[in-house]
């Protein structure tokens, strides 16, 4: 039923839930066992809600589930059980509205920078004229303009996940789900990069959920820092991040954002040692 | 920075590249090496020149041959035959291929049959297609398709099955439909290795040619070489074999240039 709604209707959202109104993304009692030899119980009644314009980082370690979440979400793969809706509509596939940053290189090869951008645009069927002037506004908000033509081959890894971002963004989602996006680069590439999606962000004002294991990252990032447990994978805690925006990168050296990230890798020390 | 390292422990080092001068040196020695042995063995009568011909015999009578046009006529039979045979099996295995690697559907009920198929001698089915398709050019083709076609499924399919599957995902997310992923996204993404494989398979259809041209045939390189045979020629099956060899060296190097112009994204 829900199928019927459109997703850039905002009345899409269910009606009668007044909680709904600003909720982009929520994700009920979804559970997820592998359907391999072994079963693992990979995301064990997880729920949470994302509002609109909202940055919520999943920070956990590594196997416990969180890549796996944002790739149900993406629609690139079955709950068990449990659902997640997107603007009010069940996900059930995966759709240009709700736009994917991969941790590995997924630009197009054989497409032009400015090609790999504009070939949502294109999926969608936008006139030409538009379509050039979207791919050139996120050229320059990702500041490639002068690689336009170039191919991917000829990047570097940060200017890859730029144009990634670039490319995500261009389609308009309702979610931008980000899956380590900056996991692959260098340290001082990945200070760069979270700069760079701070601003972009705070000019576009987009719905994220972004998936990290840096503790660091997810502060410097989200208004709100869910963390997430392994095996199986469950949301121990939530912590809202009140550091005011703009945030730039000195944040890490403030006493707030110590206290923040001293809570963070206690509980996630809690959940080594019980590993061990 | 000081040229540490002596040429020897240059050429010597697993890997390492070597100057484009050495190369093309070592190329050349090769060569030399094998046609100064070629003509060692034939101008000093180590082989008779009824088995080995000397280098400058083999010269003489492709000057000959080119001359009264023969030999422009049996490559052009033989090209022919090569050419239609690796066409029409490249235009049904790549996108049947494409469909192999893409869809375990399709995968699950050829592959055991295409393995199955593609271990046979393609020699021990002329007589086969002799009965079936006669002895007209149409036989050689099959020939030439049937040595070529079941290795290239099998090739692309596994060209297809390697494209990454977060490329795929990247593009569902942008938009694409499930049915549109195949052309759209594993197709080019997998171009490159398509084209090495078509590269690679060209030059296995030209190694049946002479297979194709073994009987029934009336013109072509591979039934010169047959008769010179019989008329103890070897001077006729020398030129043959080089023409051959020399053929398939530019259809390699045509689809090098083809693959650096279709696919200019890829290294």
């Amino acid at each position: 039923m829900t199928e019927t709604l459109k997703a850039n209707n905002p009345a899409g959202t269910a009606p009668g839930d007044p909680r709904s109104a600003g909720t982009t993304m929520a994700v009920e009692d979804v559970t997820l066992r592998y359907s391999d030899a072994n079963g693992v119980l990979a995301l064990d009644d997880v729920s949470l809600k994302v509002a609109r314009n909202e940055f919520c980082v999943i920070v956990g370690p590594s196997g416990c589930g969180k890549s796996s979440l944002l790739y149900l979400a993406a629609g690139l793969n079955d709950a068990t059980s449990g659902s997640i809706k997107v603007d009010g509509r069940e996900v059930i596939e995966p759709g240009p509205d709700r736009g994917m940053v991969f941790q590995s290189y997924t630009l197009f090869p054989w497409l032009t920078v400015r090609a790999n951008i504009e070939y949502g645009p294109k999926r969608k069927g936008l006139p030409a004229e538009q379509r050039k002037q979207i791919v050139d506004q996120y050229l320059n908000e990702v500041g490639l303009a002068p690689f336009a033509d170039h191919y991917p081959a000829q990047l570097s890894g940060g200017m890859k996940q730029r144009v990634a971002i670039a490319r995500a963004l261009a389609n308009d989602p309702a979610v931008l789900l980000m899956d380590e996006p900056f996991g692959a680069l260098d340290s001082q590439t990945r200070g760069t990069m979270q700069k760079l999606l701070l601003r972009v962000w705070e000019r576009q004002q987009k719905t994220v959920l972004f998936v990290t294991h840096d503790i660091d990252e997810a502060l410097v990032l989200g208004d709100r820092v869910l963390v997430m447990t392994a095996r199986p994978g469950k949301i121990k805690a939530e912590i809202k991040v009140d550091i005011p925006r703009p945030r730039s990168m000195d944040v890490i050296l403030e006493p707030d954002f110590i206290a923040l990230k001293r809570r963070i890798l206690g509980l996630l020390h809690d959940e080594i040692d019980e590993d061990h | 920075m000081a040229q540490r390292r002596t040429a020897w422990t240059r050429l010597t080092t697993p890997f390492a590249n070597i100057p484009a001068g050495t190369a093309t040196t070592l190329a050349l020695a090769m060569w030399i090496l094998v046609i100064g042995g070629w003509a060692f063995l034939s101008y000093g009568r180590v082989v008779p020149n009824m088995f080995l011909p000397t280098p400058g015999t083999v010269l003489e009578t492709t000057y000959r041959m080119s001359l009264d046009g023969s030999l422009f006529y049996h490559t052009l039979t033989s090209a022919k035959v090569v050419l239609l045979g690796f066409i029409v099996s490249s235009l049904i295995s790549v996108p049947l291929g494409l469909w192999m690697g893409t869809y375990r559907a399709v995968q699950a009920p050829l592959e055991p049959l295409v393995n199955f198929i593609r271990y046979l001698p393609v020699t021990s089915f002329v007589p086969l297609f002799i009965l079936w398709i006669g002895i007209g050019i149409e036989q050689r083709i099959a020939v030439i398709f049937f040595g070529t076609f079941f290795q290239q499924l099998v090739m692309i399919s596994d060209c297809a099955r390697s494209v990454s599957r977060d490329l795929v995902n990247a593009s569902y997310t942008l938009g694409t439909k499930r049915s549109e992923a195949v052309w759209h996204v594993i197709f080019p993404a997998a171009l490159p290795a398509i084209l090495d494989t078509l590269r690679v398979t060209m030059g296995w259809a030209w190694t049946y040619l002479v297979v194709a041209e073994l009987v029934a045939a009336s013109s072509g390189l591979g039934y010169i070489s047959l008769k010179a045979m019989r008329g103890f020629q070897v001077d006729v099956i020398f030129m043959a074999i080089a023409a051959i060899g020399l053929l398939g060296l530019i259809t390699d190097t045509a689809f090098r240039i083809i693959r650096s112009r279709v696919a200019p994204w890829a290294a």
